[in-house]
């Protein structure tokens, strides 16, 4: 036992003289967090805003109103004729125009209908596609409105987004960063430990030491256990507040998944490291292998459903899946391990597949 | 055992990787507190031997018995008997000279009272006392050198083995180095040292030539020499080598 403790302090000695690992450690995880939660997100606001309006009534300035007050949109400019709309957009700053039918409130009241026309710029498909939504969805909004003193029967559905009310970016990007943080300093890390010693030829000296292969092992993974765990609580500390994701359901489960998470990446981290001996060709397989499939293959940002049935059977192996499901079932929803069951059983038996392949890669390699 | 003098017994020892064989039925004896020297050109399967004797690799078969321990059933045994340097001169670059020796006293569980005194006489002895708290990559190629066969050999083994533990070091530092040796030897420790320099030959108690997997010979510098008519032992290797090829 003595000897095993002086073997992870050794570790730990390897792990605080390089300040460059301690920066990759406690640094990414925050400086993800902050550009993922404030830089890349859905949510679009101030979007400029281009308005035509020949009828300049009552319920055209009301529309025009709720759109300018939405705060999703400001005013570019008002264009009085057709053929400004296309210089407006070629500009670059209009995204979005807003044309109103002649005699708008006149025909609206006397037909009960009237024209309206949103037009986006689809160069940006993406952001066109939201933008137009915002804009119906509010003039919609108004129609009801104005409707409920007229009409006394009336179906108006009321929507509400369960377990992310404001539909925030953040509630999906801290689980999914926890999965590719994680993923990434327990396998790259202990790959690189291992593969280290391997080429300074430690190895050797260690394995015709009395210390046993798998206390080696163990004693390389045991640093960043706790590492990659004090990732984890930096990752839900920031979620919880500084973006306010909420930790619905108990945080001792979440915690122990994580944990769980965190053994099947340094299992897969020993794997890499048992058919390389190299740090160079453990850090390429370790990041397109793992970085990769992590970020796009995960459901972190793209959702599996809509890939091709090849790409979405490469899913069913992503161990990130499985975790993101059950710390998003966790966290939003609050759910306890009978909901979460089949998630963590699979990511148990990744677990011992990693390990096992290891220990025969090993055997191999003595004989 | 046959013989209780004999720290290291091999009969027949084979190693085969797939179709090449590495060692081809060796068979010889190490005598306890000899210097024993292992001699052949590069590839001639002196590294292969020393890592099967040392546990790192299994042979494909034969009978290998070190300090008294069979290879294939008492692997943990001979663990604690043995230590070993390698020629990469293997200590951490990122841990001081200190550090080093302890962590590897640490893993052959020697208790820390014994790693303050062992490691306070072996700094003394190779004049580190002011290097202790330097990192190893600050210090001269020579020092790692020596004090990574005194780490190898700080648990006190029965035998150590050195796989050309002079490779990529001057003239001056490899006869220091040997110094070094001599002084294990005459504590009792037998060393099992590969070489490609034949003028190390000469320090050795006994060498065996190995040529192509094979041993060639097997006897003391002097009566090797006289054997094959030869002023030193390059001239013997030489020989040997040439007999091979002629073959």
């Amino acid at each position: 036992m003595r000897r095993f403790a002086g073997f992870v302090i050794k570790e730990f000695y390897h792990i605080f003289r390089d300040y460059r690992t301690l920066l990759i450690l406690f640094g990414m995880p925050a400086v993800q967090l902050l550009l993922f939660g404030y830089v890349i997100t859905n949510e679009i606001k101030d979007a400029r805003i281009a308005i035509l309006d020949p009828s300049k009534d009552e319920v055209t300035r009301r529309i025009t109103e709720k759109i300018l007050s939405s705060g999703y949109f400001i005013l570019e400019k008002n264009l009085s004729s057709y053929n400004e709309i296309g210089p407006a957009f070629r500009e670059g700053k209009t995204t979005l125009v807003l044309v109103f039918g002649k005699n708008f409130a006149e025909k609206l009241g006397r037909e009960g209908k009237a024209d309206i026309q949103i037009l986006g710029d689809a160069s940006d498909p993406n952001t066109a596609n939201i933008l137009v939504n915002y804009a119906s969805g509010i003039i919609n909004n108004y129609l009801i409105s104005i409707n409920i003193e007229q009409v006394p029967l009336k179906i108006i559905p009321e929507v509400r987004m369960q377990y992310n009310p404001e539909l925030k970016g953040v509630y999906m990007f801290v689980p999914g960063i926890m999965a590719m943080l994680l993923m990434l300093i327990s396998a790259l890390m202990t790959s690189l430990s291992i593969t280290r010693e391997k080429e300074l030829g430690t190895m050797e000296l260690l394995l015709v030491s009395p210390l046993r292969p798998i206390q080696i092992i163990v004693g390389k993974v045991i640093p960043y256990v706790a590492l990659a765990f004090i990732d984890a609580c930096i990752i839900l500390g920031m979620g919880k507040f500084v973006f306010g994701v909420p930790i619905q359901g108990s945080i001792i489960l979440l915690l122990a998944e994580s944990i769980l998470y965190i053994s099947v990446a340094l299992s897969l981290g020993i794997l890499i490291s048992s058919i390389t001996s190299s740090q160079q060709v453990a850090m390429t397989l370790s990041l397109v292998a793992l970085m990769l499939p992590t970020i796009l293959l995960s459901g972190f940002i793209f959702p599996i459903e809509n890939m091709p049935w090849i790409l979405q059977w490469f899913c069913q192996i992503m161990p990130p899946k499985y975790f993101i499901i059950i710390i998003k079932s966790i966290m939003l929803k609050g759910n306890g391990l009978t909901y979460i069951w089949k998630e963590t059983g699979i990511l148990v038996l990744f677990t011992l597949a990693f390990i096992l392949l290891s220990v025969k890669k090993f055997k191999i390699r003595l004989a | 055992m046959t013989n209780n003098d004999n720290i290291i017994t091999v009969k027949n020892l084979v190693k085969k990787f797939g179709h090449f064989v590495a060692n081809d039925h060796l068979t010889f004896e190490v005598r306890k507190g000899e210097i024993f020297g292992f001699l052949g050109a590069n590839g001639a399967g002196k590294t292969t031997a020393i890592r099967i004797l040392c546990g790192l690799s299994y042979p494909t078969s034969g009978e290998v018995k070190v300090a008294g321990f069979d290879i294939y059933s008492q692997r943990d045994q001979i663990k604690r008997n043995i230590g070993y340097m390698s020629q990469k001169f293997s200590l951490y670059d990122d841990l001081t000279v200190y550090e080093n020796i302890r962590f590897y006293a640490g893993i052959y569980g020697l208790s820390r009272k014994e790693i303050e005194s062992r490691a306070g006489s072996l700094m003394k002895r190779l004049n580190l006392e002011d290097a202790k708290d330097k990192l190893i990559r600050d210090i001269p190629q020579g020092w790692k050198q020596k004090l990574a066969f005194s780490v190898a050999i700080i648990h006190d083994p029965k035998i150590v083995f050195l796989d050309e533990p002079t490779g990529g070091v001057d003239p001056i530092t490899r006869r220091q180095f040997w110094n070094l040796i001599y002084e294990a030897a005459r504590d009792g420790i037998t060393v099992f040292v590969t070489t490609h320099y034949m003028d190390e030959a000469e320090y050795c108690d006994r060498v065996t030539i190995m040529v192509d997997g094979k041993i060639a010979a097997l006897d003391t510098p002097p009566v090797l020499k006289k054997k094959y008519d030869a002023a030193n032992m390059n001239e013997v290797f030489l020989k040997l080598a040439r007999v091979k090829v002629e073959a």
